[in-house]
């Protein structure tokens, strides 16, 4: 594990470190100029690329995985260079993988096996704004918060809101069925997504959904959202846009015990009320949060509560009273409302910038993404910081506590023998332990390559045999990213089209 | 691996591993995609809630069991779920119709509303799909691929569903004359209903806001309290909300209707014309049903795609 996830984060979010590997990255051979020469001709010399330094780019995500390898890395502009490249691909017999921004914390935009990396960045632009149906159309490469701008004066907005919308993209969050913390009340990607153009492994062009109701026959788009790249393309989204809420409020609640925290999640939802998010931050996260960002946090606390409640405003008053009440019934030491605008900016501003401020922590850290009944989160607190106890490591916690969405990160420094031994132990632990408790493997990161061998532990043969059903009837056979998400038992044709590029000379 | 509610194996057991087959419901939507093919065996699937979680806002419930004494059960907590409530009509036919309820700009689609299934598969054998919370991306998302699917890739025998609190206070209004656009601006407005000329609404939330859109809506004209949303004309058409909007131009064709705006569902009395559908898109509801059923088994006669 040569690279980490914080200098993935770091390269992601901007301050790029050099990529003193690009070296590393294994040599095209000659085996590619004609794969190169005909992609070249279908799109234009100027999107296509085979060099060390953009192959190394495109070899990895922001996850620790670091066993990609991208062949030639093309960079369409519409959605017939995108047909142009499958079909190409399809020619010399290489796979296709589809990358986003490389945000991604699963190794889903890792290629495997040399494929066609089709990159969407020159494809960012907003198609058309439709108010009357409540959607707009993007094409993939847009990117999250530039979404969210562009709407923004006409009083509706793009409701999934990843900790990474400033970098990530639509087709990225399309392919990983992304949240965030507004998620809570508004559902993940999926729920905001009314119609996607795809193109598939065989270059044809479909649009799965409509704008209508209820589109007619199978729900092709609801099974298309999620699937890591591995059943087409997204080359155009028509993303369902929600209305502002008329009032917002915006509150911070302060405890002495991590227990009492999470016992007031619980008791939120337990009262009926669904806030439009809950995030919860413990104490070793409020102070990095804090000496990062000045967000204003308490740093004697022992974990914040983020809590927003959003509606019309007599309802917003109400509900941000009983929200109040619960958390001092439990034990709040402060409930701090955002006084206005600045202020409720800031309280975010330290919650999304939490993996950040980690990096100054500790040089290394590993994310993990699981979920566990939202009931349970006092018992599985406990049990993380046990696990870790147990493994000498450092955790640090701030999670979309609402839905019962975990994201502890284990920082660490890789320098020191056996520590990456102990995170991977302790991962292992805190998986195995939600899966226990009635959770899920990933709540919003998708599975990748990193969880892959996991999902056998979630679903059993049969689960895995009707979801393999679902990839190969969009995909026959496998050339979309292959090797993910299904476990290698469960991917026999997956392991046919990595061989292929091992045998890339054949072609030559 | 999960362990399964007693009633799945003797439901798969029913299903068996061969032969034309198919789940009879409460029978409310039973000719939705055509007729069941001659010489298919009925099934039931099994009943009865099996765990509400209301602090959990979930609800593991056999397929079998109707929509409205499931609601009552949840009703005790002041829970419901997303699925439309009719008389007769059972949790697994309304997933399998996949037709939203008419309270679906406050309560969503119901697509959204499955979390987990335990189904028999063609092969006879149970599958799961999802997971046990409210949030899980892992591996690919068979929920959403059933639901809507007339039980013709697997028969449901157990869903885990998303609940909804209800409404603090519930009111149906129907306004005279009123432009249902403004109606639809009232944030509180769980549905909203246009005949063309009337417009009906459900107002559901807080008191404070319920009386604030009251309020909102008198100033727009007439407005009276009713017990509830207009008869409903028989068929459904699914149209964009711009077309359900701008309904009544179309009204030759059907008939005198009920338009749900911001939605998109119409109530019409007169069916859909079948929608043209892309050549690709049929293609690859073939082959879903290819790869999901390989012999045909599973509620032959019925097709998604005929569902207007
Ligand atoms: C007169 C009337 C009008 C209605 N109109 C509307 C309306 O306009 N809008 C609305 O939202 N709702 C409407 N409904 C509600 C309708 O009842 C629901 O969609 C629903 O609950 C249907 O369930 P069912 O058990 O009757 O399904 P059934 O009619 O028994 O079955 C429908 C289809 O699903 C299959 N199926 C049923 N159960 C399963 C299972 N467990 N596994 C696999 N396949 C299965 C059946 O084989 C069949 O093909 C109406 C109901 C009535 C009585
Ligand atoms: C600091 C940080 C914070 C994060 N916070 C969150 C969070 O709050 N919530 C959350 O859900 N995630 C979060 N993530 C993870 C990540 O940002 C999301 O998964 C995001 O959706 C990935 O988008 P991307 O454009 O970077 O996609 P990539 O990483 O490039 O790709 C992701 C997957 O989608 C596929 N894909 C990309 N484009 C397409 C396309 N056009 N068609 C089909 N498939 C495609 C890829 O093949 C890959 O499998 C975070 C990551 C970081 C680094």
């Amino acid at each position: 594990m040569a690279r980490t996830l914080a200098a993935a984060t770091r390269r992601v979010l901007g301050s790029r470190r050099r990529g003193d590997r690009a070296a590393a990255a294994p040599a095209a051979g000659a085996a590619d100029a004609a794969l190169v020469a005909d992609l070249v001709e279908a799109i234009g010399a100027d999107r296509v690329r085979a060099d060390a330094a953009a192959r190394y780019l495109a070899s990895r995500d922001a996850s620790i995985y670091k066993e990609g390898n991208a062949g030639p890395v093309c960079y369409p502009g519409t959605t017939s260079d995108v047909v142009a490249c499958v079909k190409v691909a399809t020619r010399h017999g290489r796979a296709v993988s589809p990358r986003g921004a490389g945000t991604g914390l699963s190794g889903g935009a890792a290629p495997l096996g040399r494929p066609v990396v089709l990159s969407t960045t020159r494809m960012d632009r907003l198609l058309e704004i439709d108010l009357d149906n409540g959607v707009a159309w993007v094409q993939p490469g847009m990117v999250n918060l530039d979404l969210t701008r562009a709407l923004a004066p006409h009083g509706v907005h793009y409701a999934p809101d990843p900790s990474s919308q400033a970098a990530c993209t639509i087709g990225g969050n399309v392919g990983n069925n992304a949240g965030g913390p507004h998620c809570l009340a508004y559902g993940v990607t999926s729920a905001h997504v009314a119609a996607v153009e795809v193109v598939l492994s065989d270059g044809s062009v479909v649009t799965l959904g409509d704008l209508t109701a209820e589109p007619a026959g199978y729900d092709l788009r609801g099974a298309f959202v999620g699937s890591e790249g591995m059943c087409g393309i997204a080359t155009a989204v028509a993303v369902r846009l929600t209305r502002n809420p008329p009032a917002v409020r915006t509150m911070l609640l302060s405890f002495d015990d991590v227990s009492d925290a999470a016992t007031t999640v619980s008791a939120i939802i337990a009262a009926g009320i669904v806030p439009a998010a809950i995030e919860m931050m413990d104490q070793r996260c409020v102070r990095a949060v804090e000496d990062f960002a000045q967000a204003g946090y308490p740093k004697e606390a022992a974990a914040v509560l983020l809590v927003e409640v959003d509606g019309a405003a007599g309802g917003v008053a109400i509900a941000a009273d009983r929200v109040a009440g619960i958390a001092r019934r439990n034990q709040a030491v402060s409930v701090r409302t955002a006084a206005d605008d600045g202020e409720r900016a800031r309280l975010w501003k330290g919650r999304k910038s939490a993996f950040g401020a980690v990096a100054n922590v500790m040089p290394d850290y590993y994310l993990h993404d699981t979920v566990v009944p939202r009931t349970r989160l006092v018992e599985v607190l406990e049990r993380i910081y046990d696990i870790v106890d147990r493994h000498d490591l450092l955790v640090l916690n701030v999670f979309h506590a609402g839905d019962g969405n975990l994201h502890p990160i284990l920082a660490y420094d890789s320098r020191v023998p056996g520590a990456e031994e102990r995170v991977h132990a302790a991962g292992r632990e805190i998986i195995e332990m939600s899966l226990d408790m009635g959770g899920a493997l990933t709540g919003e990161h998708g599975i990748g390559v990193e969880k892959r061998e996991y999902m056998d532990r979630m679903f059993s043969p049969v689960d895995l045999d009707q979801q393999s059903r679902l990839r190969a009837s969009f995909d026959p056979h496998c050339r979309m990213n292959p090797g993910k998400v299904l476990p290698s038992a469960h991917s026999c044709s997956d392991i046919g089209a990595l061989k292929a590029a091992d045998a890339a000379g054949v072609w030559g | 691996m999960a362990h399964f509610d007693e009633a799945l194996p003797a439901f798969a057991a029913e299903v068996g591993a061969d032969g034309p087959v198919c789940v009879r419901g409460g029978g409310t939507r039973w000719s939705l995609g055509g007729e069941a093919a001659p010489g298919t065996r009925e099934v039931q699937a099994p009943e009865g809630v099996v765990a509400f979680e209301p602090a959990e806002m979930t609800v593991r419930v056999r397929a079998g069991t109707p929509v409205a004494a499931l609601h009552e059960e949840l009703a005790e907590s002041g829970q419901r779920t997303a699925l439309p409530e009719r008389a007769g009509g059972t949790v697994g036919g309304a997933l399998m119709a996949g037709e939203s309820s008419i309270a679906r700009l406050g309560l969503g689609p119901v697509r959204d509303a499955l979390l987990q299934a335990r189904y028999v598969c063609a092969d006879g054998r149970i599958a799961g799909a999802g997971a046990g919370t409210v949030k899980n991306v892992s591996g690919f998302d068979l929920c959403r691929l059933l639901v809507g699917s007339l039980g013709t890739l697997g028969l449901v025998g157990e869903v885990l569903l998303r609940t909804f609190p209800v409404g603090e206070t519930e009111r149906w209004v129907r306004l005279a004359g009123a432009d249902p656009g403004a109606v639809r601006s009232c944030h509180t407005a769980a549905s909203v209903l246009w005949d063309g000329a009337d417009a009906w609404t459900l107002l559901s939330g807080y008191e404070v806001d319920v009386d604030d859109d009251l309020s909102r809506l008198a100033a727009l004209g007439a407005c009276e309290d009713v017990d509830g949303p207009p008869e409903l004309p028989p068929h459904r058409w699914a149209c964009t909300p711009a077309e359900a909007a701008a309904f009544d131009a179309r009204n030759g064709t059907a008939g005198p209707f009920v338009a749900e705006i911001g939605v998109g569902v119409v109530h019409a009395s007169e069916p859909q014309p079948l929608r043209p559908v892309e050549p690709g898109v049929a293609e690859l509801n073939r082959r879903f049903k290819d790869r999901f059923d390989p012999t045909g088994r599973l509620n032959p006669g019925r097709d998604p795609l005929r569902k207007p």
